[in-house]
């Protein structure tokens, strides 16, 4: 359910365009238009380019994708091909 | 030495090493850890396995100018720097000059949900980007099992881990990988699979209430390696590890003698100038024997001759010790104001043996003492095992004597027999073995020393009596009588009996003096006497014989003076008259 006053930051981590990387970032934009149309801001921080900014979000896993904005700071990470198990990170959906 | 030889050997012809600069650790394994390899450092909680690996770092980025970095996977870098500093480790300091760098990686199941394939690239960025950042050649993952309980894709996760150390090592760098010990496995996810150049275990063993921490080197690929356990401990200077096999009995000898403090003693060694120096002496006694009496002794005479002596009593407090030395003729409170003695008491409980041994190293270290005193040795027992203690020994007289340092522990006998052995087993290390004894008989007790051994010199082979007097300890001969070995009161009441029976010989010969004296003169007075006699006779007969002289004379002459009368009768009166008058 999308709580329209809340403004979504989203932020994905990955390292170099890598076939994980492109799917994620694909699956994340389709997520977004689907319940999150036009609250949502997607950035894209690429590792190899910021090395620096892995720390602060404490990245392990690539891709990550940390919900900053609302809280509570979630990470969601793989290549987000589960739709359910990404709403529920999301927290767009309750979990089962 | 040999170690040395050996590692440069393995040095150039195969496999180049890092040094921990963790005392022991290098000598245990010929130089340190494989370079530029993973090495994995395993044991239960509260082993030591942090401490290890971030002592390797900072050795690193102080002494071999080979910056690191470390990545904890459990505690926060502040909370690691605070539990560090406390051993000397300056992490924020060394995170300043940009020697180390400490990346906190925090896995948190619960704000992590996984949806698909993912790999740990962002690790591998943050480890990248954290040893470009220092030039780091060092690298400790502290403890990356720790990923196990936040990300449940264990495939993903095990393959990752692999890659990592792979790619670790084609970049060079020292690796310390640390893993909790699990049941059936080194470590709880078998990181041992992954980690096939160096492994090394940490254990943590409580005997009797006491702990002791051990390290042994599991696996090292090719390259020698000790395999025993060693014991190390960790104190305010960090780990040491102490290698009994590095003893080698290589050392340095003196032939310089040093008293023993009580002269009698010394005349019982050698040319009586006492021990050598840097020798290793053992007291051995049963209870109350004057065991400690010997030590203070000894270490009193150091004293005396402007050397330093470290005190350890396992037993006695220092006050104890002054108090009772003082009794006996002994101010040892003058040599801890001038500085040259220091005691240090503590129950042997306080810590393990491992512990007691770099304590004692430590403070040999800091005080610099040519004579040491342990007293007693027996107590460490209460805290390890015989071999336990005798391998402590081993190593602390192996330290000692390469540093010229002579050292006298007292040993306890249970026991009054004559045992070859003292309970520690320690004899036939020491160079000079002192046994005090307690000698029964008579209903009294007494003390009777002699030297088992002493290495190198002639000693006495009599058992002389122990006596501790006001003024200080005195070796006497015992009495040898047709009554056998005579002590104590026994002796001394033999000995009144001799001065007494040379007394009165000595009265009855001038008594006799006395008598032959009074004789020659009553027989020189009898001499005298016949001589006078004998005179008196002598001129008695002389007498007799002038007159019976006269007498013939004058017989003849009247015999003439008849024979004339009867020829000339006229004549007759006047020759008569004549010859009257010529005789009277």
């Amino acid at each position: 359910m999308a709580k329209g006053t809340n403004k979504y930051e989203l932020r994905l981590y990955i390292a170099g365009n890598t076939p994980k990387s492109a799917l994620a970032l694909k699956n994340l934009k389709r997520y977004c238009e689907e319940h999150l149309k036009g609250i949502y801001e997607i950035e894209v921080i690429d590792l190899l380019v910021n090395p620096q900014l892995a720390e602060g979000d404490q990245i392990l896993a690539i891709p990550t994708l940390v919900k900053k904005v609302p809280e509570p700071v979630r990470k969601i990470i793989g290549d987000l091909s589960n739709e359910e198990k990404v709403l529920v990170g999301l927290d767009l959906r309750a979990a089962k | 030495m040999a170690n040395k030889s050996r590692a440069s050997v393995s040095r150039s012809r195969k496999l180049k090493k890092c040094q921990t600069g963790i005392v022991g650790l290098d000598e245990i394994t010929f130089g340190g850890l494989p370079k530029g390899r993973p090495t994995l450092v395993c044991g239960g909680p509260g082993s030591g396995k942090t401490l290890l690996g971030i002592e390797f770092i900072v050795n690193g980025a102080r002494k071999y100018d080979e910056p690191g970095v470390i990545m904890t996977f459990e505690e926060k870098g502040a909370e690691l720097e605070v539990n560090v500093a406390s051993l000397g480790f300056d992490l924020e300091r060394l995170q300043a000059d940009k020697k180390v760098k400490i990346d906190y990686v925090h896995v948190d199941k619960a704000e992590i949900e996984e949806t698909g394939e993912y790999d740990l690239s962002g690790l591998f960025v943050r480890l990248e980007h954290a040893i470009s950042s220092v030039k780091a050649k060092r690298v400790v993952l502290d403890t990356i099992e720790n990923l196990f309980g936040g990300l449940s894709n264990e495939g993903i996760l095990r393959s990752e881990i692999r890659r990592l150390f792979q790619w670790l090592k084609d970049k060079g760098v020292t690796t310390i990988i640390t893993g909790e010990r699990g049941t059936e496995t080194l470590t709880r996810q078998g990181l041992e699979e992954y980690v096939s150049d160096c492994v090394i275990l940490l254990e943590h063993r409580v005997k009797n209430q006491v702990s002791t921490r051990l390290l042994r080197v599991i696996k090292y690929r090719g390259t020698v390696h000790g395999t025993n356990e060693y014991p190390f401990l960790i104190d305010k200077e960090g780990i040491s590890v102490l290698p009994i096999t590095s003893l080698e009995l290589n050392y340095e000898v003196s032939s310089d003698k040093i008293s023993s403090g009580i002269p009698t003693l010394d005349e019982m060694l050698g040319e009586g100038d006492g021990f050598f120096r840097g020798s290793s002496i053992l007291v051995s006694g049963t209870a109350g024997t004057g065991k400690t009496s010997v030590a203070a002794s000894f270490a009193n005479a150091a004293c005396l001759r402007k050397e330093r002596v470290l005190f350890f009593a396992f037993e006695e407090s220092p006050q104890q010790i002054i108090r009772n030395m003082s009794s006996i003729g002994m101010n040892l409170q003058q040599h801890i104001d001038r500085k040259l003695l220091r005691f240090h008491s503590s129950r042997p409980t306080i810590h393990g043996l491992e512990m007691h041994l770099v304590d004692i190293y430590n403070k040999i270290t800091a005080f610099k003492p040519q004579v040491i005193i342990i007293d007693p040795i027996t107590n460490l027992v209460t805290i390890g095992s015989v071999s336990e203690v005798k391998s402590m020994l081993i190593r602390l007289i192996d330290h000692l004597q390469r540093n010229q340092i002579s050292v006298l522990f007292t040993a306890l006998n249970y026991s009054n027999s004559n045992s070859e052995q003292t309970d520690e087993g320690v004899s036939s290390l020491v160079d000079a073995w002192i046994s005090v004894r307690d000698l029964e008989s008579n209903g009294e007790r007494n003390r009777g020393l002699y030297i088992m051994k002493s290495r190198g010199m002639k000693h006495s082979n009599q058992v002389r009596e122990f006596i501790i007097t006001d003024q200080g300890l005195e070796l006497v001969d015992v009495y040898l009588g047709p009554n056998g070995v005579l002590i104590g009161s026994a002796r001394e009441e033999q000995q009144l009996q001799e001065a007494a029976g040379q007394e009165i010989k000595t009265f009855a010969g001038t008594r006799r003096e006395r008598e032959i004296q009074r004789k020659k003169t009553v027989l020189e007075a009898k001499i005298a006497s016949l001589n006078d006699e004998f005179e008196s006779v002598k001129d008695e007969l002389n007498r007799t014989f002038q007159e019976e002289e006269l007498r013939r004379k004058v017989l003849e002459q009247n015999r003439d003076q008849l024979t004339k009368n009867r020829y000339l009768n006229d004549n007759a009166p006047k020759s008569k008259k004549r010859n009257g008058k010529g005789n009277q």
